[in-house]
């Protein structure tokens, strides 16, 4: 039974001291190009699965980028593979590449 | 940059304070959970810096609480602030001095509102007529207390009895400020230091020998909030911003907090037991907490009064293990003991937070 009738509210911190940076490193080393992304949204606006959920390609890569994993691998299964993203891509993103990076190491981790 | 050119930059985050001829006004919280606070400020004023000050006892609440809840409308607040200025304009003081960061942020709006709408100023005249047949003048200088304890920092230095030092080492202890976020976040100008130097707090620190620690979260806010706390579904967010504070400032083994908020000084105190409840996590040494002085209970320290005369058993993190470091002689007995020397009962101890 909760005594207080209230708990201590999870800061919304993004931790850089803390969060787990091997992921990042892992799709640095896999997907180079990744490193080349200017995070103008285009993958997004152009997303099928975008359209249909909550997927955020590049908010995707930002989460990897700052280790937040856990959140990166909840979103990360409802990419189609399409590769729409890549046409529209203005920095030559392998963005395919990279989805398939992160679910490697994922599914490696597990 | 050259020192003139910080100098004269450092100039524009000074502000004016009075002299002398304080009119006092009472904090809610303050005097509540810290009563001895405001008696040391007075007798520091009175007996030690030899300053006129007086405290009227017809002074009420601002209603800041009620307002920043929304539950008290601005023109209420606006009349009873006004009634404030006219018990000081009767008294025949023009400097007005609140020991409420709440207080000093609405007395500060409401001047404000009025310097920007003359007729509103007109209306809460009219309102105050009809209901006390009183008239006022506005303050000429408005100080936080705890700006005036930062005006006379060396001449308290000067009649120290103790310095914020360790006496066995000789090391300078490690102070952590927190200033209230009505004191210089809503008028960076009425602060000393604005809202991003703070210095009214460290100032004193250092003029009194200790180290002031310059954490990450230094500026963050301690959860207070009004809202935030008094609906108990918020707690849980109230305590989270305190706990932020803590985690920011604990790798740097603060020997203790200092807050000129009369909430936060409260809050910071009382939130290191709720964690310890909650978790079993505790940031002082050796599993009691991070001790929390006001800058009254600070200066009176320094200055050589009673730790129990000035109400340091009113906390709930246990000040012992500073004023062990400090030198500060104390008769364990006598803590939970009133001025007659009858017992007032010992509270409970915590689970986990180590209390003496």
């Amino acid at each position: 039974m909760n005594f207080w009738g209230y708990s201590i509210s999870e800061a919304r911190v993004v931790n850089y001291d803390k969060n787990d940076k091997a992921f990042a490193a892992y799709l640095a080393q896999k997907a180079p190009s990744s490193k080349l992304c200017i995070g103008c949204g285009g993958c997004t606006a152009t997303c099928t699965a975008g359209n249909l959920t909550e997927f955020n390609i590049r908010k995707l890569q930002m989460l990897v980028k700052r280790g937040e994993n856990e959140e990166a691998r909840k979103s990360l299964y409802k990419c189609m593979l399409c590769g729409k993203c890549l046409l529209v891509c203005p920095r030559g993103v392998d963005t395919r590449k990279m989805i398939l990076a992160m679910s490697e190491y994922i599914h490696r981790q597990s | 940059m050259d020192l003139l050119g910080k100098q004269q930059i450092w100039k524009e985050y000074q502000k004016e304070i009075a002299d002398d001829n304080f009119f006092y006004a009472r904090s809610c919280i303050r005097q509540t959970f810290f009563p001895g606070s405001e008696w040391a400020y007075l007798d520091i004023l009175r007996n030690k810096l030899h300053k006129n000050v007086v405290d009227d006892p017809r002074h009420t609440t601002c209603t800041g609480i009620g307002y920043h809840s929304d539950v008290v409308p601005v023109e209420t607040i606006m009349t009873v602030v006004a009634r404030h200025f006219a018990l000081m304009t009767e008294a025949g003081y023009e400097n007005l001095t609140p020991s409420c960061i709440t207080s000093f942020g609405i007395y500060t709006e409401i001047l404000d509102t009025w310097e920007h709408h003359p007729e509103i100023e007109e209306k809460i005249r009219e309102f105050l007529w009809k209901a006390t047949q009183r008239e006022f003048k506005k303050p000429r200088n408005l100080a936080h207390t705890s700006d005036i304890i930062y005006k006379f920092r060396n001449e308290i230095a000067a009649q120290a009895v103790r310095l914020l030092k360790d006496v066995h080492t000789g090391r300078p202890l490690r102070g952590v400020d927190h200033i209230g976020c009505h004191y210089a976040k809503m008028f960076p100008s009425k602060g000393i230091g604005g809202a991003e130097f703070p210095a009214v707090l460290s100032g004193m620190i250092e003029a009194w020998g200790g180290e002031p620690v310059d954490y990450p979260e230094r500026r963050h806010c301690c959860g207070f909030g009004f809202r935030n706390y008094l609906v108990m579904a918020n707690r849980g967010f109230s305590v989270a911003n305190s706990k932020k504070k803590f985690e920011s400032m604990q790798p740097y083994e603060p020997d203790f907090i200092v807050a000129n908020c009369p909430g936060c000084a409260m809050f910071l105190d009382k939130w290191q037991y709720t964690i310890s409840e909650m978790e079993g996590t505790t940031y002082g040494k050796d599993g009691y907490g991070i001790p929390v002085l006001t800058y009254e209970e600070m200066a009176a320290l320094v200055l050589g009064y009673d730790p129990w005369e000035i109400g340091l058993q009113m906390h709930q993190v246990s000040v012992e293990p500073l004023l062990d470091k400090m030198g500060v002689s104390y008769d364990p007995d006598k803590k939970y003991c009133n001025s007659r020397g009858e017992s007032l009962g010992k509270p409970q101890c915590p689970t986990y937070l180590k209390v003496k």
